[in-house]
């Protein structure tokens, strides 16, 4: 198949080892990836703000460029909400709402794409750690995402998943809302990091790169031992 | 920045890092969650109750003109006043007439969030009224001047030690920490005010279109006593809390107690359809149902949020919330606090005031997973985000996010930042979370991610 990449500005910047880490992973798989260099942003931050009209001039020229793609994954849930389940509302009654639509219709979170849409979990990678999974809020209840990355994880040889007390709660990222409300985003990574620590796991794993950079942002400053890593990274690893 | 934003920013600061209130609530709510689960699961498809009941407040809010006519006439058959406010102003009138007119000194008062709403305590306590709460939790906020914490459990903040402080000095009784010590001390104080009381001022669960009836849910009996024993009973209820039939009850009653408190149903669940009949042994001798409007109909007119209509009050967005848990109830400043308080707020008491609840918050939607009338919570919240700035933006941010734009559809612009980013990176260690640093809402308390060596564009292309 032709997959196309999405890789988020901040997945770009701050952890290519994330994108690279699927590209090897699908064509690892057989599949021909391909990646629009100039497609940057899905628009999220402006949306999440308030700032419809400034979001659609973003999302239009998504909407352009991955037109013809036969499938897209994106490397974030959170971004993939707003490609899959934004998109429509944006272009709601607009001329553009065929092809958010039919965009949405062909969008995959990662590790959705790999056990819903392929059907595989089994990669062959081997990492012996113990870890703990984040559930990314978007990815879980946008997307409904729960069960694939840890259908995959469950096929990594020599690793052991330890669940933590409320997986499911929000690590307090949220976007703009970690910088406009701080203290209350910092008290809910808190929470989290505790529950992960609770567990004696090594690593935090999460399916979405933007939780994990306030995590490890909370863990790096606190001087504590649990390190983040995202799913594709563990899935590439032999 | 307004002050109602500053008072809030400043009140969620302290709350948020305060640690002991953080495992207080976290060990309250735990219990409350492993209650909810065990009900929920007793539900055939909690799923599937949860669609019907959105269908039935639906269906209830789509035709509420015609339920609520049906409401009243069936009610003022059985010789119940029912009176009509548009708002706050005019229930809290219609309600001191109705006192004036009775000649009252005391007031009973079981749990009504649209009291508060409308400020009636106040209102009744400046008239010179003596008003007692006699829901425990309210009961006990009231001892200490103070709003409910939650719109179920509305002394949830507090440990036993503090209500045992608080009996001891407002009512003079011992110290004890014995949770149903504590009880019988706050029911012997209250079931003298039953007594004396001429005027009993219940809120509402539900209101049975079919039968025109009053449902009244509780744990503690106290709305029963405050219904039963003052001669005038008056029931305060907003329009929205419309139920087609009786038989949506059967769904309401336990899916409420369910989601609000874990419990398969309250233990005290009465109707209310008028005044005491000819040859009957009890009852008010007067009945007087008030229904409250406030802006609901403006609500109601949103095609977008009307959903927000269907809030039966159980608080559970409330419980699942890690915004509402770490800043807690008395930060939002409003009556309805939580999810559902963010959402609804800004309708009630305007967009440009209230707006900033709906920009607190991460938007993970566990609140509206778990809502059992499936109100899309936390999309509203952004709906009530846009709502906003498209009124009234805030320039600097729409200039931001312009720029933004721009700069995320050019390629050459794009790299220009990420060059920028590499030559500052190195700088930044001099003013990091200090007051000269531009990320400094960031790194106060975390650490920034670096920009790669290679980003993934740069090693896309070495690849090609």
């Amino acid at each position: 198949m032709k997959v196309t990449l999405f890789i988020p500005c901040f997945v770009d910047l701050c952890f290519p080892r994330v994108g690279m880490s699927m590209v090897t992973i699908l064509e690892r798989l057989g599949h021909q990836v391909t990646f629009h260099e100039d497609v940057i942003c899905c628009g999220q931050p402006a949306f999440n703000s308030g700032f419809w009209e400034e979001t659609r001039v973003v999302a239009r020229k998504v909407l352009q460029r991955l037109e013809s793609s036969e499938a897209v994954v994106i490397a974030s849930g959170s971004c993939g909400a707003m490609m899959k389940v934004f998109y429509p509302e944006i272009f709601d009654h607009a001329p553009e709402a065929p092809a958010a639509r039919a965009l949405a219709a062909k969008c995959f979170e990662f590790s959705e794409f790999l056990v819903n849409r392929l059907g595989v979990t089994d990669l062959g990678a081997r990492f012996p750690a113990k870890v703990t999974f984040h559930d990314g809020c978007h990815g879980l209840r946008e997307l409904g995402a729960k069960k694939p990355a840890r259908a995959l994880l469950s096929r990594v040889k020599d690793l052991t998943l330890v669940e933590m007390k409320d997986a499911e709660t929000c690590c307090g990222f949220g976007g703009t809302f970690a910088a406009k409300f701080p203290m209350i985003s910092t008290a809910m990574g808190e929470v989290k990091c505790l529950s992960a620590e609770e567990t004696g796991a090594d690593y935090i794993v999460s399916n979405d790169s933007s939780c994990l950079m306030h995590v490890q942002g909370l863990l790096d400053r606190q001087g504590k031992k649990v390190k983040t890593i995202h799913l594709a990274e563990i899935l590439a690893s032999a | 920045m307004s002050e109602i934003l500053k008072l809030f920013k400043a009140q969620a600061s302290k709350v948020a890092g305060d640690l002991r209130h953080r495992s207080l609530i976290q060990t309250a709510l735990g219990k409350y969650e492993t209650q909810r689960d065990r009900r929920k699961a007793a539900f055939q498809s909690w799923e599937e109750a949860r669609q019907v009941a959105a269908e039935t407040k639906w269906e209830a809010m789509r035709s509420l003109d015609e339920h609520l006519v049906s409401f009243v006439n069936k009610l003022e058959a059985r010789g119940t006043r029912v009176h009509w406010a548009s708002n706050g102003v005019q229930a809290r009138d219609i309600i001191l007439g109705v006192i004036r007119a009775k000649k009252a000194r005391c007031v009973i008062k079981s749990k009504a969030m649209t009291a508060e709403e409308i400020h009636l305590n106040e209102a009744m306590e400046k008239e010179g009224y003596e008003v007692v709460e006699s829901d425990l939790g309210e009961f006990i906020v009231q001892l200490r001047k103070e709003a409910p914490y939650h719109i179920v459990f509305p002394a949830m903040h507090l440990t036993r030690d503090e209500i045992s402080d608080l009996f001891h000095r407002e009512l003079g009784s011992a110290q004890t920490s014995d949770p149903e010590e504590l009880t019988m001390i706050a029911r012997r104080a209250l079931r003298k005010k039953y007594i004396a009381a001429d005027i009993g001022i219940t809120g509402a669960n539900f209101a049975i279109a079919e039968t025109g009836m009053i449902s009244i849910t509780e744990n503690e009996g106290n709305a029963r006593l405050t219904a039963a024993l003052p001669k005038t009973m008056i029931t305060l209820l907003g329009i929205e809390k419309v139920l087609p039939r009786m038989a949506d009850l059967a769904l309401f009653l336990p899916m409420l107690a369910t989601a609000g408190a874990g419990q398969p149903i309250t233990c005290y669940n009465s109707l209310y359809g008028g005044p005491r009949r000819p040859g009957e042994p009890d009852g008010p001798e007067e009945y007087h149902v008030v229904l409250l409007d406030n802006r609901r109909t403006e609500l109601l007119a949103d095609a977008e949020q009307r959903d927000a209509l269907h809030c039966i009050r159980c608080g559970a967005c409330l419980n699942v919330c890690p915004i509402y848990r770490n800043v807690g109830g008395h930060t939002y400043g409003t009556t309805y606090s939580g999810p559902i308080g963010s959402v609804i707020t800004p309708h009630l008491r305007g967009l440009q005031d209230w707006k900033h609840l709906s920009a607190a918050s991460s938007l993970c939607g566990a609140c509206t997973e778990t809502c059992p009338v499936k109100i899309n919570l936390h999309h509203h919240l952004l709906h009530n985000r846009r709502n906003a700035a498209a009124q009234n933006p805030n320039w600097i941010e729409k200039t931001a996010f312009r720029v933004f734009g721009t700069v995320m559809n050019s390629l050459a612009l794009y790299r220009v930042v990420r060059a920028a980013a590499r030559c500052l990176q190195p700088l930044h260690g001099l003013v990091k979370g200090g007051p000269f640093d531009p990320a400094r809402a960031w790194t106060k308390t975390r650490e920034l991610a670096p920009v790669a060596p290679k980003t993934f564009r740069e090693q896309w292309k070495e690849r090609a």
